[in-house]
């Protein structure tokens, strides 16, 4: 699939995705990432820090966010900015069903001299907010 | 202490040459449950008008971090690894970070200052490659959590 700039306009939404995170995920990221920070694997150490408990990487959400916005432009070196706040924590359990996240966006701007469209996207987990001001610029054809 | 506010504008220019290899945009990709061949097939990639396979949005982190710690572990900022929360980041890609990039990282302290007891810190990595071209600009703000009372 891939998009093109003529077909989208302001205020288009994204379909949403629910993306489900394991602790397999999370020592899966944490490999290919490079951030062995224990809080995302030690429940031991996470709740002696005063945390509910192991926690996704902030980063790992946004990772996701960025494969949701790639996957719908249809090629990922099409995203030219990406930035958010992290602004809740997402707890994943020590079990199968892990914590689902469910992405969506909404098409905010359009650039025409710079073929570009701003997406704001939304992360949600419990009904609470993820990210916070997550926006990503996408050069389209 | 959160942060010593002094190291505002420092520059750290230490960080190795980061190699981007193809396994490990594979391994980044399969990670955050990309199935897109663009990242694992040269081929797929180059028919997109890539030289190589491309990698994910936020790869970059995999480099700007390494390149942080060398401001997260300078003596003179002061800052507790252990107290540290990523706050905010965000990504500028000048162009896609592609396989058989060599890639150089120059670390910039763009602010640091203490907040309520908490220190905040905001970092600057501008990556290049070999040719000393602009690759991506990698933003993070950082939270050092105050000690309990």
């Amino acid at each position: 699939m891939s998009v093109k700039f003529d077909d989208i306009s302001v205020g288009e939404e994204l379909p949403p995705a629910d993306v489900t995170v394991t602790r397999a995920d999370l020592i899966r990221y944490a490999g290919a990432s490079g951030d062995f920070n224990v809080i995302h694997w030690n429940e031991r150490v996470a709740t002696s820090v005063g945390l509910p408990g192991v926690i996704a990487h902030g980063m790992y959400t946004m990772a996701l966010g960025g494969q949701y916005v790639s996957e719908w432009a249809g090629d990922a070196g099409a995203v030219v900015e990406y930035g958010t706040r992290f602004t809740n924590l997402v707890p994943v359990p020590d079990d199968e069903a892990g914590a689902t996240i469910t992405y969506s966006g909404k098409i905010t701007k359009t650039d025409e001299a710079a073929r570009t469209v701003t997406l704001t996207l939304t992360a949600l987990h419990g009904g609470q907010k993820v990210l916070g001001k997550a926006i990503a610029v996408v050069r389209l054809p | 202490m959160g942060v010593n506010p002094e190291i505002v504008g420092k520059i750290y220019t230490d960080a190795p040459v980061y190699e981007v290899g193809r396994e490990k945009i594979r391994e980044f990709a399969q990670a955050i449950r990309s199935t897109d061949p663009v990242h694992t097939d040269p081929e797929a990639a180059r028919a997109l008008g890539y030289p190589d396979v491309v990698a994910p949005p936020t790869f970059a982190i995999v480099i700007a971090q390494r390149c942080e710690g060398l401001v997260m572990t300078d003596p003179d900022a002061g800052i507790d690894y252990s107290r540290l929360v990523h706050g905010e980041q965000r990504f500028t890609h000048h162009r896609p970070i592609v396989a058989g990039d060599r890639l150089t990282s120059v670390a910039h302290v763009d602010d640091a200052r203490l907040m309520a007891g908490n220190g905040r810190v905001i970092t600057r990595v501008e990556i290049t490659d070999a040719a000393g071209e602009p690759v991506t600009t990698a933003v993070s703000m950082v939270l050092i959590r105050a000690e309990e009372a």
